[in-house]
């Protein structure tokens, strides 16, 4: 009887919509005009600039325009290749972004395990808010106090050592301790948000499998050791796969804001985004900008995509394609 | 709980007191130092504890507060425009793509997709908001670029699809089209997504300095970011704040190194008061994960 119903409303229904072939048509298109303008906006400014790439090719002119500039094939490649700049920048941007992976998830892996164990839900989330904050906050902001702590003549740092007895230092420039400081700043900024991945997944796993190990006698030890890092190494490899995929990729606020673009440091803090800025702005050479921009992209492209089906054969619900 | 329990929660909860300190003190040490007599600076450095709690850099900078109320009144401005259009266009953009009759879905999916694995990057899009745009010294150039977040896009399509498709049906059946099954049936039920959206948005904007950096040079349009940032770049900028309102008797008056810190204090503590409020909705964004193609 009920089917029957169903069955008897499906044919009217049915009959309603044959006629409705115009409608849909209306309804198709306004799909389509609301898509229009955010497509349009994309073409401006994230395929627009593509065609610029050509600017990589020139030697080019602001008077000249991009047509109007010289050919010069691979020169500005060459250029950078054989500079000194290039191993120099390879090397911190690789380095550092491979410091962020490890030390970032070491310390997002434990603050995350500390926050399961704590039993307190009140005292949890006070914790959280806190260790969050500091992803509200500009890296300008970040700047103001790293230099309130190393500013050689005033900071709070070389107060504290002197009296220990050591002897101040010109920590601005000293390119050797930055790769620490910088470091020390990303985990302070990022620790409490990347630790809320692997909160949740800890909140998410099934609490019986601790029970039962507690029951049959495991410790704190076993415990994480047995259980706590296994649930968590699937999803451990797959985000650290994802952060390879962007190590070409350099945080340009942390590198541009932090060491306050003082010369004496680049040794250990330029990096390609850094360079690319500085090329362009103080240089001026837009040419070579556009062609360390332009690898940087390529083989940044090439590894996300690379890592994207790494992560799949892993896990088939990862990445983003 | 056991005892040994009991001491392994103390023991947790000191090791989270200290964490927290290490995020807090930097904070406070920023605060402390524009409370402090610049005479204080010069003979002790920057303490956490001032010798003498002194107003007079923010006295300084409220004498004449063109400049930064000038820069909050365009970094605010921007921010709400671009969070409003922004969620707006990436829903509308979002929506189709979660409809059967929509054709080429999958080329205008890859279309977006594809920004996120490529770009031009710095030189050509200067080139075209400076030359061809003409978007420098502009309030636009705040508003246009990156609007159209694919990644933000993806998440709210996913929340989309995962509505119950029974209840736009009924409304076409009803005789609504797709407009209105948009904007009152859609947008409406997903407001835990677009506040998200709208808050990641928000919190990029508000921190924007890269902007102003690349196409400003007109310093009534500075963000407040970089406002704070040209006055660590350049103490004199301070002293023209200053002379902007009035005529003072010599430069060496102003506590500049206490004024720097009070600046920073100033742009940086109505955020953190303001954002922690929103942070629920931050880590919802995050743990929402299944962005996909």
């Amino acid at each position: 009887m009920k089917t029957e119903m169903t069955m008897e409303t499906a044919v009217q229904q049915n009959i309603e919509l044959t006629p409705k072939k115009k409608r849909m048509n209306k309804n198709t298109w306004q799909l389509y005009s609301l898509a229009a303008i955010p497509i349009l906006l994309v073409f401006v400014f994230s395929y627009l600039p593509m065609f610029g790439i050509i600017i990589a090719f020139k030697n080019y002119k602001y008077n000249l325009g991009i047509m109007g500039s010289k050919w010069v094939g691979f020169d500005n490649f060459k250029f950078f290749t054989h500079s000194t700049d290039f191993i120099r920048l390879v090397r911190n941007t690789l380095g550092m972004n491979a410091l962020f992976i490890i030390f970032g998830t070491m310390a997002a892996v434990l603050v995350a395990v500390f926050l399961y164990d704590l039993k307190s839900r009140n005292a949890t989330k006070v914790y959280q808010t806190i260790l969050i904050t500091p992803h509200f906050m500009s890296w300008v902001i970040v700047a103001y106090i790293v230099y309130a702590f190393l500013n050689p003549q005033y900071g709070l740092i070389n107060s504290i050592i002197q009296s220990f007895g050591v002897s101040p230092k010109d920590w601005y420039a000293e390119p050797k301790y930055w790769p620490g400081i910088l470091t020390v700043c990303y985990i302070w900024k990022h620790v409490g948000m990347d630790c809320v991945v692997y909160y949740a997944a800890l909140m998410g796993m099934d609490n019986s499998l601790i029970e039962a190990a507690k029951i049959d006698g495991a410790n704190k030890k076993d415990i994480i050791l047995h259980i706590i890092i296994p649930t968590l190494l699937p999803l451990i490899t797959i985000l650290t796969i994802l952060k390879i995929g962007n190590i070409f990729r350099a945080d340009f606020g942390l590198f541009y804001q932090v060491p306050r673009n003082i010369g004496k440091l680049y040794a250990t803090t330029d990096v390609v985004d850094t360079y690319v800025f500085r090329a362009m702005r103080v240089i001026g050479d837009m040419g070579m900008s556009s062609a360390v921009g332009f690898l940087q992209s390529i083989v940044g492209m090439i590894l996300v995509v690379a890592t994207n089906k790494a992560s799949k054969l892993i896990d088939p619900e990862t990445g983003l394609f | 709980m056991n005892k040994r329990e009991f001491g392994g929660q103390v023991l947790l909860n000191v090791v989270f007191i200290i964490l927290c300190a290490l995020i807090i003190v930097p904070f406070l040490l920023l605060l402390a130092v524009s409370i402090t007599a610049e005479s204080d600076i010069t003979k002790y450095g920057y303490q956490l504890i001032p010798h003498n709690i002194d107003f007079s850099a923010y006295q300084y900078i409220f004498k004449s507060p063109k400049m930064i109320l000038d820069a909050y009144k365009i970094t605010a401005t921007f921010s709400f425009t671009r969070m409003f259009f922004s969620v707006l266009l990436m829903s509308m953009i979002a929506y189709p793509l979660t409809k059967r009759e929509f054709k080429g879905k999958s080329i205008i999916s890859f279309y977006l997709y594809f920004t996120m694995l490529f770009n031009g990057g710095l030189v050509p899009t200067y080139i075209l908001i400076t030359q061809y745009l003409h978007l420098k010294n502009s309030f636009w150039v705040y508003i246009f670029p990156g609007l159209i977040s694919p990644w933000y896009v993806f998440m709210i399509r996913t929340f989309f699809q995962g509505l119950p498709y029974e209840i736009s049906e009924a409304a076409l059946i009803d005789g609504a089209d797709e407009y209105q099954i948009f904007t009152r049936i859609i947008l409406p039920l997903s407001k835990p997504v677009l506040a998200t959206v709208a808050l990641f948005m928000f919190l990029s904007s508000w921190n924007d300095w890269n902007t102003s950096m690349l196409y400003i040079t007109e310093d009534h349009l500075y963000s407040l970011q970089y406002l704070l940032q040209r006055i660590m770049e350049n103490i004199k900028l301070l002293q023209e704040i200053q002379q902007q309102g009035i005529i003072l008797s010599g430069a060496e008056d102003i506590p500049s190194e206490t004024m720097r810190m009070a600046m920073a204090v100033v742009v940086a503590g109505p955020a953190l008061i303001v954002f922690p409020f929103f942070q629920k909705y931050f880590v919802k964004g995050l743990t929402v994960g299944s962005v996909k193609g």
